[in-house]
């Protein structure tokens, strides 16, 4: 009996050692997630609360509060990221509608227009809608000799060209969610829902919209995260006037060299990010979106 | 035509006519997402300064200006070695993770799923600048070690999603069954469950190497010195102007993602990893 025990429990003190090197495994990869990434980022918040004299304060976070010129980089932030959510949704949605219904292997053939700029690099999609839009470009060529308009627009170093260019980039991020969520639908709810005298209209928004809604709320939510930190495409795209938050850390740091209040900006940037996670977090299973959990 | 017109197109006998508006804008759409990208590769073999299209006159001196160019070779040199390197890195320790934290039932894992995608989460910008400071005290900057272990770090999340989710979609049993046979843990992962979840395991390298292949925010500020990356590079000559050889060079990157990515389908669309049965 004695003995039964002491075997047990030398047992469960194997087990648990062998739980412990399982987790080992991962111990690289954290560490080195640690050193890069962790603890620099706390760094920085440990500098946002550094004043010019060297001691604690907020003059980092006061002058983001009382200067006219942050107001409206966090405006525009806001605003370019709203907007590319917004648009991305209704150009996304339908397209992903239509795809999920072809027949599965034309279907496929049209996700390769999805993926195809999903996977090209974004230094060259943005640079492609530079060429595009400049005043010689071809959007204008094209314009002009179609009568649509007589004079060159200016539709690159502006709000309008960040937008596009933005627009393009994230529209796979909103269309694959979407996608899979339609593709997971039984289309016989569909034909229930005509079979019981719904109009194709009140079939579509009371059966098979709402079903999509999980794929479409990951989907925009990952679009709004992805906006809100993006730099390289305003940074070519908007031509020095638009000024977003990411832009104006790395003009901090590159131009004034001041850290603190990089970190700063830098510190609301993350924390608006972690903010709308947890609260996207308690309406949707994000383990799920990522694949992780058990 | 007519018949077509009035034949119902779904479950619910809406006719293809009234959906008319959605045929047209979906293909509308399926352009403008194909079309900027593609269009850059007849550009740039435009002989003009402004990229017509169509070229009037075919020349490819925007590639003898880019292959003639020492910077730029040397630029190209190093973004292949910081994605080639990068991909050795990330992979196996990526893969090793993945696993580690598939098996171990501690309490903690769920704390260390959230650490191991974070780097997805936090906005590049402060990747970018922490790894920057990091580096400064580590006396790594501008060092290809540096730019490595930073993509690294971008690409974990990557390759712990993806050969997680081959992990969980792989029949454990068959691990125990070797295991219990006699076969150590490691020779029973290597001889039996990485076999199985080898596509989803180059399906992620490949991706670690297109991460750091791609990636400008943090080659912008940990690369430079002798060692720029292309993407550094690319990036302030498109701040200055708009230089054609970018043109060249965007149709070579463009070709490098897609064989890439046609590799990764090739491999990931063979047999998928056997399922439990239940």
């Amino acid at each position: 009996m004695v003995a039964a025990r002491i075997n047990e429990t030398g047992l469960r003190r194997d087990e648990r050692l062998e739980q412990l090197k399982l987790f080992g495994l991962g111990l690289p990869a954290m560490l080195l997630i640690l050193v890069i990434l962790v603890i620099p980022v706390g760094w920085l918040f440990y500098v946002s609360f550094i004043g010019a004299d060297g001691t604690f304060s907020l003059e980092n976070y006061e002058r983001m509060l009382k200067r006219k010129s942050y107001a409206r980089i966090f405006q525009t932030t806001f605003e370019i990221s709203f907007l590319t959510t917004g648009l991305c949704i209704l150009i996304g949605y339908p397209l992903a509608y239509f795809i999920s219904g072809l027949p599965t292997r034309i279907a496929n053939l049209c996700l390769i227009t999805v993926l195809l700029p999903f996977w090209t690099s974004l230094l060259v999609r943005t640079y492609a809608w530079l060429v595009l839009l400049q005043k010689r470009g071809l959007v204008n060529d094209w314009g002009i000799s179609l009568g649509l308009w007589d004079e060159p627009i200016k539709m690159v170093h502006n709000m309008t060209g960040t937008l596009i260019g933005m627009v393009h980039i994230m529209l796979p991020f909103l269309i694959l969610p979407v996608y899979g969520a339609m593709r997971a639908i039984d289309r016989d709810l569909m034909k229930a829902a005509a079979n019981l005298g719904a109009s194709p209209k009140r079939a579509f928004w009371t059966v098979l919209f709402p079903l999509t809604l999980p794929g479409l709320f990951a989907g925009s939510l990952m679009v709004f995260i992805l906006c809100l930190g993006f730099f390289v495409t305003p940074a070519v795209l908007g031509g020095g006037k638009v000024i977003m938050v990411s832009m104006q850390i790395v003009s901090n740091i590159e131009l004034f060299v001041n850290w603190g209040a990089a970190s700063a900006l830098g510190v609301v940037l993350l924390v608006s990010t972690m903010v709308i996670l947890w609260i996207a977090s308690r309406f949707l299973n994000l383990e799920k979106m990522t694949g992780g959990g058990h | 035509m007519f018949r077509w017109f009035n034949a119902p197109a779904t479950e619910t006998q809406v006719t293809h006519g009234q959906r008319l508006w959605l045929y047209v804008f979906a293909v509308i759409t399926m352009v403008l997402l194909v079309t900027p990208t593609l269009i850059v590769v007849p550009m740039s073999f435009s002989d003009s300064q402004y990229l017509e299209f169509p070229p009037e006159t075919w020349s490819t001196r925007w590639y003898d200006h880019y292959f003639g160019s020492p910077e730029w070779m040397q630029a190209t040199r190093t973004s292949f070695k910081a994605a080639f390197l990068t991909m050795l890195v990330a992979t196996p320790i990526g893969v090793l993770a993945a696993y580690g934290l598939h098996c171990s039932k501690v309490r903690f894992i769920r704390a260390a799923f959230v650490l191991m995608i974070t780097p997805m989460m936090v906005p590049v910008v402060l990747v970018a600048i922490g790894a920057f400071y990091a580096y400064v005290q580590l006396k790594i900057l501008y060092t290809m070690t540096g730019l490595v272990l930073a993509h690294t770090v971008l690409a974990l999340p990557l390759v712990v999603i993806v050969t997680g989710s081959a992990l969980k979609s792989y029949d454990m049993s068959q691990e125990e069954a070797a295991r219990s046979l006699g076969a150590p843990r490691w020779k029973a992962f290597l001889t039996v469950t990485l076999p199985q979840i080898r596509f989803a395991v180059v399906t992620s390298a490949l991706l670690a190497f297109l991460t750091s292949f791609d990636e400008v925010v943090v080659a912008m500020f940990v690369s430079g010195g002798d060692n720029p990356t292309l993407t550094r590079n690319m990036f302030n000559a498109l701040r200055d102007q708009i230089d054609p050889t970018i043109a060249s060079i965007s149709t070579i990157m463009i070709l490098v993602t897609t064989g890439m990515m046609v590799l990764a389908q090739l491999f990931g669309q063979q047999k998928e990893p056997s399922k439990p049965k239940d």
